[in-house]
């Protein structure tokens, strides 16, 4: 795990990168590789490094190459099947110097060019240069675990793990807000990949290899998600076959992560059922001496303290907990925004931000996650919120079926009786449009899109004519339409959320900002592929979400962990920001001239907003979920623009390089 | 200030945040957006402090909310029957 970065020369027109520039770049990824740095430099491309060792600690340092030294490679992740890989190609008479799965990426594109990613079952961002060809290859992972960056500048390309290394690469790099990404931000509470919120940067898009050649650039996708058309691809067996395949491949992926890792692995514990079901698994594999990892809250409604107990119970592990209350989150806001990189509509980052410091203070580099079970098994309230809408809108007039929403919701059986009436009158808005994709999530992007009120007229002006929602939908494969309603929920809920926030901000920038490497077990891809095969009843049963997974975890699980109703994670949003005692750069990043400053939102509306949330936490008034929202996404703006836009990165801290090789003329006479 | 207007600018204050988005008085709150599923309870604690009317259970229907409109009719309502 570690940071990656490079400059390359497109036109090879004699752009030499700069190798100030390198140690800049390496030194903003600081934080994701702070064991070992290296560089390789030629007249037309240069790379930089930042390791965190976790595999062959004493030889795997990079940037690497193959034997005769023309191809080079940098790379963030871990590829889980090496072993199986290396000894396919020892076959096919490769020899390797290191026990580093860097090197069998190397071979594995000699052997097979840019079909090798196809074959390859892990987490990584790579960048490839065939110095003999003069090719740029750039892969990335399937679901988008690890993030890379891209930013074509002048004749050159710079890319990166984080937005803040290409930065810190030139000051001459435009830095400002794309309104596109800040549209799609306040719609599906994420930027949808290749967008970005920064103009001119982009991400690689998961799934996929982009080549720079002969002065052009390709990318395809080397891996698309697939479900079922028909009986075509569809899982042949019962569930309870279902059930049994489904535990064999979170065995088989949990086993691949705990030992493919030369460091003790240790596991997140939120008290729900799929950390618990991985921590089980990795309990299994590790044995005694298995280190645990829990957020409690103080706020009572988010604490989930007496489910994780029982869990450590059960797997009689090293448990570690913090507690973490309102303005801890306000305090640590700023710098989880400088990791996060883009506008949140939610707090939930900040406490995995204390999480992972937590985890490196007690020595844990690794840790696994139940992250993805949620849109890979169907967990999400959405769909079973989606299911019920489908079903309502086959008799729209029917008074029983929205009670089935009920089910969902508790609050609303005992809310009163006509209160529900307005609440019907909310999810049953479009019920006639049940069969236009994007029916699932419409409520909540009607809902988030009302932050956008509160958008400047410039805002407004620049996105005149342009929506984030339609754009999207026309973005859809071909052959979502023929994908049952379930999936096709699933495939929209992974596009829009997965890589672009909860992988992102949640997940690998918080966990770096440690230096700590997630591994996710419910996103190998043979979990995935089995996953998307399974008929839509195994996964959703009437409104039973994760049924199959449930089913799955019986015996490893304690059976009230597995009954419990679903608990979003979430943390306290809006409220940690008003009150007597927030920290001062609140009030100086939500005044009228900061937010005219950055022209994003209207200052009067943001004071109009603030007034109204301040007024609610001295009264105990419940806030809605707009409101929340829309502080948590003015605030995390401000910041963004603060650190990124109007300021330049936090200065590079000086970088040391242990493997250093430089075949340009001033590198050579260095 | 009518009925209406006050409605209006409560309205235009507290959940447009001075927006300029057109919303007619007969605009659905819900269909424009306007407030969400858990809006609805703030709605009724302006009706009842501003105006000083009492909402049972059996007025929280879209019928007397979800409109400029229909929260104007309802309290005037309410106010000739107190």
């Amino acid at each position: 795990m570690c940071g990656i970065a490079g400059i390359v020369d497109l036109k090879g027109s004699g752009a030499t990168p700069s190798r100030e520039a390198l140690v800049r770049m390496a030194g903003a990824l600081n934080h994701r590789g702070p064991d070992e740095h290296g560089l390789y430099r030629d007249a037309q491309a240069g790379f930089a490094h930042a390791r965190l060792s976790i595999i062959d600690l004493a030889s795997g340092q990079q940037p690497l190459s193959n034997d005769d030294g023309t191809l080079w490679i940098v790379f963030n992740g871990e590829i889980f099947n090496y072993l199986e890989l290396r000894a396919e190609l020892s076959e096919l008479g490769h020899r390797f110097r290191t026990r580093s799965d860097t090197e069998v990426i190397v071979h594995a594109y000699e052997a097979w060019g840019d079909d090798a990613f196809a074959r390859m079952n892990g987490q990584w961002a790579l960048a490839l240069w065939d110095s003999a060809r003069r090719r740029l290859v750039l892969s990335r992972d399937r679901m988008g675990v690890r993030p890379l960056y891209l930013c074509e500048h002048g004749s050159r390309l710079y890319f990166a793990s984080e937005v803040k290394a290409i930065f810190a690469a030139d000051a001459s790099i435009p830095r400002a807000f794309d309104p596109v990404g800040l549209d799609q931000t306040f719609t599906f509470w994420s930027i949808v990949p290749p967008q970005s919120v920064y103009a001119g940067v982009h991400e690689l898009q998961p799934g996929y290899v982009r080549v720079y050649e002969n002065g052009g650039m390709s990318e395809r996708p080397y891996w698309r998600p697939r479900f079922p058309v028909g009986a075509d691809g569809l899982f042949e067996g019962s569930l309870d076959d279902a059930v049994i395949a489904v535990r064999s491949a979170l065995e088989q992926a949990t086993a691949l992560r705990m030992l493919r890792a030369d460091v003790p692995v240790g596991s997140y514990l939120s008290g729900g059922l799929d950390s618990s079901l991985v921590a089980a698994l990795g309990r299994a594999v590790a044995g005694e001496r298995f280190q645990t990892f829990s957020l409690r809250f103080a706020d009572a409604e988010y604490d989930e303290t007496p489910f994780q107990r029982t869990m450590v119970r059960k797997l009689g592990s090293i448990h570690h907990e913090i507690v973490v209350g309102r303005r801890d989150i306000a305090q640590v806001f700023p710098d989880v925004i400088y990791h996060t990189e883009r506008p949140v509509l939610r707090t939930a980052p900040a406490p995995l931000f204390l999480l992972s410091r937590l985890v490196a203070q007690t020595g844990i580099k690794v840790v696994l996650t139940g992250e993805g079970a949620d849109e890979v098994f169907a967990g999400y309230d959405l769909f079973r919120e989606a299911k019920v809408r489908r079903f309502w809108a086959r008799q729209p007039q029917s008074e029983k079926r929205p009670r089935l929403l009920e089910r969902l919701y508790p609050y609303l059986a005992r809310s009163p009786v006509a209160q529900q009436a307005m609440t019907r009158r909310f999810f049953g808005r479009g019920l006639s449009d049940f069969a236009r994709p994007g029916f699932a999530h419409a409520p909540r992007w009607q809902t988030t899109s009302a932050v956008k009120r509160l958008f400047s007229g410039e805002m407004r002006d620049a996105l005149a004519g342009s929506d984030a929602t339609a754009r999207f939908i026309d973005s859809l494969p071909r052959e979502f339409s023929s994908w049952a309603p379930l999936a096709q929920d699933q495939y929209i809920e992974t596009r829009t959320l997965l890589a672009g926030y909860i992988l992102a901000s949640q997940g690998d920038r918080m966990l770096m900002a440690h230096s700590v490497e997630g591994r996710f077990p419910f996103l190998d891809k043979d979990v995935v592929a089995l996953a998307n095969s399974l008929p839509a009843a195994y996964k959703l049963r009437v409104l039973d979400e994760k049924h199959v997974v449930k089913k799955a975890a019986s015996g490893l699980v304690p059976a009230d962990i597995i009954a419990r109703p679903k608990q979003p994670y979430r943390a306290p949003d809006a409220l940690s920001f008003v009150g007597d005692d927030v920290p001062e750069y609140v009030s100086e990043l939500l005044s009228e001239r900061a937010v005219s400053g950055a022209g994003v939102f209207d200052a009067k509306a943001v004071a109009q907003l603030l007034k109204k949330c301040t007024a609610a936490s001295a009264s105990g008034t419940p806030l809605s979920n707009s409101d929340n929202m829309a502080l948590v996404g003015v605030l995390s703006t401000q910041l963004v623009h603060h650190q990124y836009v109007a300021g330049r990165p936090r200065a590079a801290q000086t970088v040391h390089f242990r493997t250093d090789v430089d075949r340009t003329e001033s590198g050579k006479a260095a | 200030m009518t009925i209406a207007a006050k409605i209006r600018g409560y309205i235009r204050e507290s959940f447009l945040f001075g927006s300029d988005q057109k919303l007619s008085d007969e605009d659905s709150l819900l269909d424009a957006g306007v407030i969400d599923s858990t809006g609805a309870m703030e709605l009724v604690s302006f009706l009842e402090s501003e105006f000083r009317v009492d909402v049972s259970d059996q007025d929280l229907v879209p019928e007397n909310l979800d409109s400029v409109a229909a929260m104007t009719a309802f309290v005037t309502r309410k106010l000739a029957s107190q």
